[in-house]
């Protein structure tokens, strides 16, 4: 055979070497020495490959908010609701991108006639001003009062009407100050379109007040002076400086076509996230040292294959988490340590039945039956836990199944231990038992 | 060779006894059900001194909203168990809470509207239906056998209930909350569970070819070979729950608790539920075909 045991020996050294090198904290120090760790940056024939190697966490290890809306869509026909839903994830895209938040993910979600958009904003803990900012419909109207005559039954009146000018005819809206009193100010720039219509109306309104209504609320209602042609016109309101900032957001991102309402939150504050981090990471270190013990215990020397074997599944495990990249969620820690176990079900599967079969064999016959007969029962097993992985993760985004993303990290991470245990405790620990085992045959 | 098959008796003395003590449980106290699934709120709070239950429950009423409970974690912070908060409350408690105790953090907010249930339990029973008929299909096939796969589905439903049975108690004395991450604790159980019981059908399939023994012989034989592979195993996942158990935190100690409990009764279940009731299926079988 052209690959010997030395050769994959030499090929799996490579491969730990390279997911060492990508499990490595992106700044670290030996001796006192700092060095910071390159990221992947290769440009082969044209192509671009890029990796950053960092670690992505789930909000509930990173710290911030996930929220779920429901879109009302009483007041649309059923043929335009999957239309108004995608409209509906644009403008609260938007909106956030807007705000300035990193990374932040809305995705849709309808099941049984209901229309939701999960929200999910690493970093935030104040989500009164995000939920603020993402949940108001932000329809903005002209108004102009008409009059109504007097009649028999009612004296002479006046009464708001909206206009054809809209939130729709807005170019651009951004955050100014007044040159006077220094108090925050939004200006409103039309389209051509806006800006004839604007003429009209304050044309024809001249004297008279023209409210300004957001979201059925009127927040100002200035008298015009004189016609305005220009195509701008400012809200001047009583804004505080956040507010003048998130209705600028609100208007460049357009108006929701439905309302939403609130109807989840999960929020983690960073200080949290991070102590969970330090626990999982104390738990994994105690509970492997005490497996490690165990196996050494209990198989000798090839117990310290099975740890060595084990920590290789480890470094692989983190580099494809940090390569793919997995989310790693606190359930996804359970994840990875449940497949730990398993790792090292399939060396103990091999081991009893490797002392069954030296009773009969010679060693290194008994070994390579052994991982025969072993591996029959390994895959076999471990199809039925990938089956319910498939379910929890759910890849397909099957609407009548769970999308909760701490659910998806625990099966992601079960299902990638289980096909990495597999190499780690087939290819890997069969490779080094082959050398271990020619090894002792020389002496 | 040990005669496992001929202590039966002793297994179902032992299975029955914690399902009957946890169905007891089950029907007495019941589960706690989490707020994924019934709606309301949950929020942790560090404090700047220690306060009793009964200041939170003031404050909290003050303010209109349900009070359902407080539960100190090991760490010193509070985990309230409250009705629907506005934000407008949110606020006001937070405040309050600042006035009392000096300093007062969020360190996690969670409110889940009261329609959100009702989706959830349908998505977990479509979840759970389809993982059991998938691994079912799975053992059928691999086994072309029907008592071998209705042996498995057996010790499944085992394991199921001894876990179920247990979380009640659990809920019942620490306050364990059935929650999305119980239910996968439940299906990853579930496929555990059928790890177990495949590894030793396994062998039991193996020695059928080989040497044609009466399946009682076949049976005892398939435990003896697997019995230290299982215990080891048992131990290995003991070890890491444990730990996880211990020094991982409040937000998955159920979760953690719950897989533990599964993956004992699932390595358990495998030659003294499964095993036992296909040996004692195919002894029935043939005092019929002797009749």
């Amino acid at each position: 055979m052209f690959w010997t045991p030395i050769k994959k020996f030499i090929l799996i050294i490579v491969l730990v070497l390279a997911a060492i090198y990508v499990c490595l904290p992106k700044n670290f120090s030996i001796l006192g020495k700092k060095i910071t760790r390159p990221d992947l940056n290769l440009k082969i024939a044209g192509f671009t490959l890029q990796r950053s190697f960092d670690t992505h966490l789930g909000l509930d290890l990173a710290g911030g908010s996930q929220l779920v809306f429901q879109a009302d869509m009483s007041k649309i026909s059923v043929d335009k609701q999957a239309t108004a839903l995608d409209s509906v994830k644009n403008v609260i895209e938007t909106r956030v991108n807007l705000f300035g938040i990193s990374e932040p993910t809305v995705e849709t979600s309808v099941f049984e006639g209901k229309d939701q958009i999960i929200v999910e904003l690493p970093g935030i803990s104040d989500t009164q001003q995000a939920i603020s900012l993402i949940g108001q419909t932000a329809q903005l109207g002209f108004y102009e009062i008409k009059e109504i005559p007097a009649t028999k039954t009612a004296s002479a009146s006046a009464k708001p009407v909206a206009t054809n000018l809209t939130g729709a005819d807005l170019q651009s809206a951004r955050v100014v100050f007044d040159s006077q009193t220094g108090k925050p100010e939004v200006s409103l720039q039309f389209t051509t379109d806006g800006g004839n219509k604007f003429a009209d109306i304050t044309g024809r309104n001249v004297g008279k007040p023209l409210p300004i209504v957001l979201d059925n609320n009127v927040i100002e209602e200035p008298v015009v002076q004189e016609k305005i042609t220009g195509g701008t016109a400012q809200i001047t309101g009583s804004f505080t400086t956040d507010a003048a900032k998130q209705l600028a957001i609100q208007l460049n991102a357009g108006a929701l076509p439905v309302p939403v309402n609130l109807i989840q939150e999960t929020t983690v504050g960073a200080t949290l996230g991070a102590l969970s981090i330090k626990e999982s990471i104390l738990a994994g270190i105690v509970g492997a040292a005490m497996v490690c013990l165990f196996m050494i215990l209990a198989y000798g020397k090839l117990g310290i294959i099975a740890d060595i074997g084990l920590f290789i599944f480890s470094v692989i495990t983190i580099a494809l988490y940090k390569l793919i990249p997995v989310t790693v969620t606190l359930p996804g820690i359970a994840g990875f340590m449940l497949s730990v176990g398993m790792a090292l079900d399939g060396n103990i599967l091999i081991f009893e039945r490797f002392k069954e079969e030296k009773t009969k064999h010679e060693y290194h016959q008994a070994l390579e039956i052994a991982f025969g007969r072993a591996w029959n029962s390994i895959r076999d097993a471990y199809a039925a836990t990938l089956i319910t992985c498939f379910v929890l993760a759910n890849p397909f985004d099957w609407s009548f199944l769970n999308t909760s993303g701490p659910i998806r990290g625990f099966a992601i991470t079960l299902a990638l231990g289980i096909f990495i245990s597999l190499f780690s405790g087939i290819f890997v620990s069969r490779n080094l038992l082959r050398v271990f085992v020619k090894e002792r045959k020389q002496k | 060779m040990i005669d496992w098959m001929k202590y039966r008796w002793l297994y179902l003395l032992i299975s029955g006894t914690v399902i009957l003590t946890g169905l007891f449980s089950l029907f007495k106290w019941g589960l706690q059900i989490g707020i994924e699934f019934k709606g309301g709120t949950l929020i942790e709070y560090q404090l700047g001194k220690n306060e009793d239950q009964s200041v939170f429950e003031n404050i909290v009423k003050t303010n209109g909203v349900q009070f359902i409970s407080v539960q100190k974690t090991s760490t010193g912070s509070y985990i309230l168990n409250l009705g629907q908060v506005s934000s407008d409350q949110r606020q006001k408690i937070l405040t309050s809470l600042k006035t009392k105790a000096g300093t007062a953090t969020e360190l996690q907010f969670k409110t889940i509207g009261p329609t959100v249930g009702s989706e959830l339990v349908k998505k977990t029973l479509y979840a759970l239906i389809i993982a059991a008929s998938g691994i079912l299909l799975w053992v059928a096939i691999q086994f072309k056998s029907f008592k071998f796969g209705i042996s498995a589905v057996l010790a499944m439903i085992h394991d199921s209930l001894v876990t179920v049975g247990m979380y009640s108690l659990f809920g019942h004395f620490f306050g364990a909350q059935v929650d999305l991450l119980f239910v996968t604790a439940l299906l990853t159980i579930l496929s555990f569970s059928v790890h177990d019981t495949i590894i030793v059908y396994d062998r039991i399939r193996e020695s059928k070819k080989n040497y044609g023994e009466s399946l009682y012989d076949l049976a005892n034989k398939a435990t003896s070979q697997t019995m230290v592979r299982s215990l080891n195993n048992t131990f290995v996942l003991v070890f890491m729950m444990v730990a996880l158990l211990l020094l991982g935190g409040e937000t998955i100690r159920w979760f953690v608790a719950t897989l533990l409990v599964g993956s004992i009764s699932g390595a358990y279940s495998s030659p003294f539920v499964a095993v036992s009731i296909l040996v004692t299926w195919d002894e029935i079988q043939k005092k019929f075909k002797k009749h």
